[in-house]
């Protein structure tokens, strides 16, 4: 059999526990806008089927079908037998992958991405050059192109690529002056390459509790964009790099300020090496001591509290898929916002719900990632809050996006950027004090 | 299908809602029921009265099988396109036209989702009863066609209770209204009742005028405990005859508890024959006296154990075993079947004990839960599509299921409606005279047999 095949006849039973209920349907945001049955868990799972069945090909239209999927799992929570329609569809996507190859633009993105020297090298002059095709939106971090650019869409707001990376702003080793602990920073490539704010704020708020910190500087990209394409085997090497990196670096804990970049080390590494044992306990011991960002500061570390000062904002939160879902970590994100004297939190409708991003979805499929975003921005809106703070840089752009779209002006943060500026208002008073 | 007709489609409803890729066909050859499966030619998704009347009449003169569909959540089989041709997507339909405070009345297209209504009449104080179990997902158009229920039916009936009046576009593409808002209406044939349940088989309904009804102001739930299934059943019997309709009556049988138990924890005792799940709704002074008289009547029946939730919180965790019992019977194995043969409530131990023979004698696994206080009953046959031997077995014990409901007083179907799943039952029920009556009423009106045709009433 060929090995296509292969891979979707290797997940036939739990195919076929898909009881064909529908009620994927309630939760799936794809489905929402575009109301056909492709679009949502139980058609990709039946397409799937009739591969196996002999009743289809994996096809550019198989392709094209396994791809409309943001991965953001609410089918996988809500359906009734247990079906990881998520994973399942990545799995339609591998084998589109190994029948097809894996789509030009984005073999040539992954290509780069693979060579970790000269993705660096790439990303510091996109930081250096951007100025001259990207013009600054004022105001906020976020830039939209002068010119069209292949595979963007001229209206979209990004952000702009940083003059220099978090990872160069920074010597590898950061000490304090009685350290709690070690902890090495995964830094991920949107928060070194593009919202290095976040990885200030990250460094910043761990200085203030007196942890030691490592950014280990070979660290490569997570794998996750790579691995939900349905190329495996490159996301494979990421992880087996990345792996081989932070054990050496012998740190207590790892944090990432990022949820697909925490579901990476925390779930889809000790997966992915399932045939590789010695790799795979590696991942594992990694994985144990990983944590999201306000997972650590919450869980482990129970950050310090009595040097925060007043941050006057209205604050409303959006929660991304993978931490809601993947991590499963949404009471620590609020318990940060809470401990901040001076915010008014006011929960939005629906927080959990997908902002539209998934990763390059967003870039493959603008519209369709547009109208799911308009949904958030408008219960973004419906809270009167000033400010959304959220814990995944790509949801970032793509709320800031929507917002400028959308005309509206609310800033838009990583929860560790409000509580950076908490402890920075802090210091304040503590200069105030006689 | 040629190409000049696919034209046709697409110059009537718009290129992109003409689907025509194997990929999509693939998506639309399937339903909730399992074991039925074909592709159909083209998914049509129009947008609004005047295109569905012209698709039907380009389908009635080329006679080309049409499809009507909603959410596509239904346990029957009605809506797999058997013979091919177009599969009409409804979801496009999806205004609420009108609440009408005053008349207690709402309008509303065929693509509504059923929870979607209901959260808009919320505000006013009122709700639309039936709420099958995908009523999260489900469109108030397929409810409608199919007549589904839910768990309220006992004091609140199935959906032919609630629909006052249809737009209707038949088979030729002629558009039809029925009835309206009178609630006293009895003039002519009753039209509306007559395509409410029609399975898509008589026309493509296109507007739907419900009946709404206050919320009710309390609710109180229970749970009981059995050792005995007889004394369950007795209970049922019991609140009955005692006049008290509670809003809903669920029983889990033995095999349900255990699975139940199994998957979920919720503490009941495997052992148990069966848990009798009561909740009385309306007035809180009635609620309080009618939730006390219960209790009365359980203990009458001897009941081994009785919770009644003092809060939101109890009555969550009673309802949550009712809730799991699809979710942890449908766990067991890969293909589910649920079926829903219903008896008077008098007959609901002899049914359940009906199954349970079946089930022992053809060596399949089926659990039963369901809605004892009007007798409808959801036995829940669990299996592998994949194994034939296995499959022949099940389709054995399914014909004793059916056949048992009948000889019982009972009827083929209390809320899914019959479709294909249940066809081969249907001169059991009805008779020959019966058949004869209802085919004559599906050629009188769709003549060519282009709406969904070989459902409901088999060929004609």
């Amino acid at each position: 059999m060929k090995e296509d095949k292969k891979l979707l006849t290797d997940i036939e039973d739990a195919l076929a526990n898909c009881m064909k209920c529908g009620n994927c349907m309630e939760v799936c945001p794809i489905y929402k806008e575009i109301q056909t049955e492709a679009a949502v868990a139980r058609g990709k799972l039946s397409l799937m089927e009739a591969v196996i069945n002999g009743n289809a090909e994996i096809s550019a239209g198989f392709d094209q079908r396994m791809a409309m999927c943001v991965s953001c799992k609410a089918c996988a929570v809500k359906c009734p037998c247990g079906v990881k329609a998520d994973e399942l569809i990545l799995r339609g996507r591998q084998a589109a992958v190994k029948a097809r190859g894996l789509n030009p633009i984005k073999k040539q993105v992954f290509a780069l991405l693979a060579n970790r020297t000269l993705f660096d090298f790439a990303l510091r002059m996109a930081g250096l050059f951007g100025p001259l095709q990207m013009k600054k939106l004022p105001g906020r971090m976020a830039v939209v192109a002068r010119f069209p650019m292949p595979g963007l869409d001229r209206r979209r707001v990004l952000a702009p690529f940083a003059a220099t990376p978090l990872r160069s702003q920074f010597p590898e080793h950061i000490n304090a002056a009685k350290p709690r602990m070690k902890v090495a920073f995964f830094t991920g490539c949107t928060i070194n390459y593009v919202y290095t704010d976040i990885g200030q704020a990250v460094i910043n708020v761990l200085k203030a509790n007196n942890v030691a910190i490592t950014i280990p500087a070979k660290q490569h990209c997570c794998g996750t964009p790579v691995y939900m394409s349905g190329d495996v085997e490159l996301a494979k090497v990421f992880a087996k790099h990345n792996v081989e990196t932070f054990e050496r670096v012998n740190a207590d804990y790892i944090v990432a300020a990022c949820g697909s970049c925490a579901e990476a080390f925390k779930i889809e590494y000790p997966e992915l090496f399932h045939d590789e044992p010695d790799l795979q306990r590696q991942a594992r011991n990694l994985a144990a001591k990983t944590y999201e960002i306000s997972e650590f500061l919450v869980d482990v570390l129970r950050f310090r509290q009595d040097t925060l000062g007043p941050v006057p904002a209205t604050v409303t939160m959006h929660d991304p898929c993978h931490m809601a879902r993947g991590i499963e970590v949404t009471a620590q994100p609020r318990a940060i916002v809470a401990a901040i004297p001076g915010v008014k939190f006011v929960e939005m409708k629906e927080p959990a719900r997908c902002c539209g991003a998934g990763g390059s979805f967003s870039l493959a499929h603008y519209d369709v990632s547009r109208k799911i975003n308009d949904r958030k921005i408008a219960d973004i809106a419906s809270t009167a809050a000033d400010t959304v703070v959220t814990s995944c840089g790509s949801c970032r752009m793509h709320i800031v996006d929507g917002l400028v779209q959308n005309g509206r002006n609310q800033e838009c943060l990583h929860v560790v950027q409000l509580l950076d500026k908490a402890y920075e208002a802090g210091k304040c008073l503590q200069f105030k004090q006689p | 299908m040629e190409s000049c007709l696919l034209n046709e489609l697409r110059r009537i409803v718009g290129t992109a809602y003409v689907l025509t890729d194997k990929e999509d066909l693939l998506c639309y050859a399937y339903d909730a029921t399992p074991g039925f499966s074909h592709m159909p030619d083209a998914v049509v998704s129009p947008a609004n009265t005047n295109e569905v009347s012209q698709v039907l009449a380009l389908a009635n003169t080329e006679k080309i099988p049409v499809y009507p569909r909603g959410s596509g959540t239904n346990l029957s089989a009605g809506t797999v396109p058997t013979k091919g041709g177009i599969v009409l997507q409804m979801t496009r339909f999806d205004k609420i036209l009108e609440i009408d405070e005053a008349n207690l009345v709402a309008t509303a297209e065929p693509g509504v989702i059923v929870a979607a209504l209901n959260k808009a009449v919320e505000q006013f104080g009122l709700i639309y009863p039936p709420d099958p179990g995908t009523v999260a997902t489900a469109t108030l158009g397929g409810t409608v066609a199919e007549n589904a229920g839910g768990l309220r039916g006992l004091k609140y009936g199935v959906s032919k209770h609630y629909v006052m009046g249809l737009e209707v576009v038949l088979a030729d593409g002629s558009i039809l209204q029925t009835s309206g808002k009178n609630v006293k209406d009895v003039a002519g044939y009753d039209l509306t009742k007559l395509f409410t349940g029609s399975e898509g088989t008589l026309g493509v309904i296109t507007k739907i005028i419900v009946k709404l009804v206050p919320a009710p102001e309390a609710k109180k739930s229970m749970m009981a405990i059995f050792s005995n299934l007889d004394n369950a059943g007795n209970s049922i019997a019991a609140i009955i005859a005692g006049k008290i309709i509670p809003a809903t009556l669920e029983i889990l049988d033995n095999a349900t508890i255990r699975t139940v138990e199994d998957y979920a924890k919720v503490g009941l005792p495997t052992e148990a024959e069966a848990v009798l799940l009561i909740e009385v709704d309306g007035i809180p002074e009635v609620v309080e006296k009618e939730a006390a008289k219960v209790v009365e009547v359980l203990k009458a029946n001897h009941a081994d154990q009785i919770q009644v939730a003092k809060d939101a919180a109890e009555r969550d965790k009673i309802w949550a075993a009712r809730r799991a019992a699809l979710p942890a019977l449908a766990k067991l194995r890969p293909t589910t079947f649920t079926e829903d043969a219903t008896v008077p409530r008098s007959k609901v131990p002899e049914m359940i004990r009906a199954v349970n023979q079946a089930a022992a004698k053809h060596k399949v696994t089926i659990g039963t839960f369901g809605h004892a206080g009007d007798g409808n009953l959801h036995p829940t046959i669990v299996c592998d599509l994949r194994d034939k031997e296995e499959m022949e077995r099940v389709y054995k014990a399914m014909d004793e299921i059916f056949t048992t409901a009948i000889r019982l007083g009972g009827t083929l179907s209390g809320e899914h409606g019959i479709g294909l799943g249940k066809l081969k039952y249907m001169e059991d029920q009805f008779g020959e005279v019966g058949m004869k009556t209802m085919r004559a009423i599906k050629k009188a009106l769709d003549p060519n047999c282009i709406l969904n045709p070989g459902k409901l009433v088999g060929e004609c």
